[in-house]
């Protein structure tokens, strides 16, 4: 009864002075519609898996059991969270992540600021600098582990011996085992290889949109070329800069690919994606596959809560403008 | 002699034109050309290696130091297509293209009204929904995998493209969103105006009107979209086997013959990478405002 004079009462006050609130309403609503389609995809393809692992991750569940399945509790989580294996892959990944977005930012800086300048055949340089990120992956990480690093007879130990034949003592040459000696940094190289051009693109893009005017005055009232990089160029390149390094991060803490090409995640490589993927493909334990999981997102929530307030301080400007 | 002098003067404007407060090269500036020219050299020299020794024989590929003048012979793609073991890249290099493709014209069906909606038009807490898709974009997509793996399997679509194209939509739409929002954002309030006065309808406002001013950015848009595709590996490797596995799949699983390959590796990581490098190279502004998530026009 009650529902019904609701009804009635709200159908009176549309009818009345709330004619325009409702006009409103149904205009949030047409608002809405090319909205929604997008919205609900993303939630029930990006979300629904993820609560499925929380679910999951608190279940005893291993493929080879299937009859020992049941309520596990906190157990998956605290063998993840003592797990050497586990806590190596999240040390390494947070050291793969911050050296290969720290040095292909600084790399990138130095490159796009080669480029910001006139010189003969700066397309062409732009072009070859650019060629690195546009090789798929998988591909670039076979490049790098048969062609460039074999220790037999990749480039990279072929010049050692070329260089050392020039003086005729090829046979003394350092050959070395790159990915053994070396297993991490060689795929950082890798990594930075292909990332720095990213960044290089995102930074030039940045230094051409700078006010030529306002350094021009600068440089006519008596400024250096560092004093207008510091306290010009490189205020106006932050947000840029932060953006790179927003962006790279969120690819290269889900790096794959290298990992699993360069060294199948051997050698103290394991990043956390490579060892999610382990104890899931190989062990078949789901519950701690998926504590691991819930581990991973809760971490990244707390690193990305940090990130999109920078994004979104980034943005409030850019809307301002 | 007559058509250098007259050539001259066309660059000299330009230059003049775009950056006013340049000085005349000094000794300096000479040497920081120089080394842009070394650095852009050492980028792209593994790309020409790569090149190189997938034109060589394996034999003179597999040599120390490396034979920089041997005979150039294309036996290695022709062992890529499966000249002697019989196993053709053609049906992954269409399933890649079929996910890529498929996949990216969902997205844009999907994020330009999203991103209308978001701009143009927008709903009230915009921001608050354009975060959440980029909150998304976060999330490592490992983390999902298991259930969605075990979904899969109840459904029976393992091993199946659609999975994959479902999966690539979801993997691009916040970034294409995002994008899109930002050259939305650019068609002027006063054309749709001016439009609407005019008694133009929705779809002639949208095909005339907007549509124009932001055909760049869906191009911009698609061509991230297809590369990001183009190039996943995870999901493909664990949700596919022998009938939907893409080209990157087929490329992990090359290297698995005994003997020498390194020809055959370069001819086929070639081959794999010459869409991305096709579009990408055609596209270069573009690659810029797409990476950046349309945040540099």
């Amino acid at each position: 009864m009650s529902v019904a004079v609701d009804v009635g009462d709200r159908a009176a006050s549309r009818r009345q002075g709330g004619a325009s609130r409702s006009l409103r309403r149904s205009g949030d609503w047409a608002r809405r519609v090319p909205l929604l389609p997008a919205l609900i995809f993303t939630i029930v393809v990006t979300q629904l898996p993820f609560v499925a692992t929380l679910v999951i991750s608190f279940m005893n569940w291993n493929a080879y059991y299937p009859n020992e399945r049941g309520f596990a509790g906190f157990a998956n989580f605290r063998s993840v969270l003592t797990d050497v294996a586990m806590r190596d892959a999240i040390i390494t990944t947070i050291e793969l992540t911050v050296t290969v977005v720290a040095v292909s930012l600084l790399l990138g800086l130095v490159v796009a600021l080669l480029l910001d300048r006139s010189f003969l055949g700066r397309g062409a340089v732009r072009t070859m600098m650019i060629t690195p990120f546009l090789v798929v992956p998988v591909a670039a990480a076979l490049l790098w582990k048969h062609a460039l690093y074999n220790p037999e007879y990749g480039l990279l130990n072929g010049v050692l011996k070329g260089v050392w034949g020039l003086f005729g003592a090829a046979g003394s040459a350092p050959q070395p085992d790159w990915i053994t000696q070396m297993p991490l940094l060689s795929v950082e190289i890798a990594l930075i290889w292909q990332w720095t051009p990213f960044m290089m693109l995102i930074l030039l893009a940045g230094l051409q949109s700078r006010p030529l005017d306002v350094i021009e005055a600068a440089r006519i009232d008596g400024a250096g070329s560092w004093q207008i990089f510091r306290y010009m160029t490189f205020p106006h390149l932050r947000q840029y800069l932060e953006l790179g390094a927003l962006l790279g991060s969120i690819y290269i803490v889900q790096n794959f690919d290298y990992v699993f090409t360069i060294t199948s995640g051997g050698l103290g490589t394991a990043n956390l994606p490579y060892a999610i993927y382990q104890t899931f493909y190989q062990a078949h334990d789901y519950g701690r596959a998926s504590a691991a999981g819930v581990v991973v997102v809760i971490g990244t929530i707390l690193i990305a809560t940090l990130a999109l307030r920078t994004v979104s301080s980034l943005f409030r400007e850019e809307t301002s403008r | 002699m007559t058509t250098l002098t007259k050539a001259e003067p066309a660059p000299e404007s330009r230059t003049a034109g775009s950056a006013p407060h340049r000085k005349r090269p000094r000794e300096g500036s000479r040497l920081l050309g120089f080394l842009a020219w070394v650095i852009g050299i050492l980028f792209v020299l593994p790309v020409l290696w790569m090149l190189l020794t997938s034109l060589h024989s394996e034999s003179d590929a597999a040599t120390n130091p490396p034979k920089l003048a041997a005979p150039l012979t294309l036996q290695g793609y022709r062992e890529f297509f499966g000249a002697s073991s019989g196993a053709s890249p053609w049906p992954s290099l269409l399933n890649s293209l079929t996910a890529s493709v498929i996949s990216t014209l969902l997205v844009l069906a999907l994020a330009i009204p999203a991103a209308y909606a978001l701009s143009i038009r927008p709903v009230r807490k915009w921001t608050d929904v354009l975060f959440f898709f980029l909150s998304t974009k976060m999330l490592p997509v490992v983390a999902g995998l298991l259930p969605i793996y075990l979904f899969a399997q109840k459904v029976h679509l393992l091993d199946n493209i659609w999975l994959l194209i479902v999966l690539y939509t979801s993997m691009n739409l916040p970034i294409a969103v995002w994008m899109m929002r930002s050259f939305l954002a650019e068609v002027p309030v006063e054309m749709l105006e001016a439009a609407s006065v005019d008694g133009a309808g929705l779809t002639r406002t949208l095909t005339q009107v907007v549509g124009p001013v932001v055909m760049p950015g869906i191009a911009a848009t698609s061509l991230i979209c297809f590369i990001f595709s183009w190039n996943e590996l995870l999901f493909a490797r664990v949700l596919t086997a022998t009938v939907a596995q893409t080209a990157p799949v087929f490329l992990t699983g090359f290297v698995t013959s005994q003997g020498l390959f390194l020809a055959k590796v370069c001819a086929a990581a070639l081959v794999v990478s010459l869409p991305v490098m096709i579009a990408g190279f055609a596209a270069q502004d573009k690659l810029v405002q797409g990476l950046s998530l349309g945040a540099v026009k």
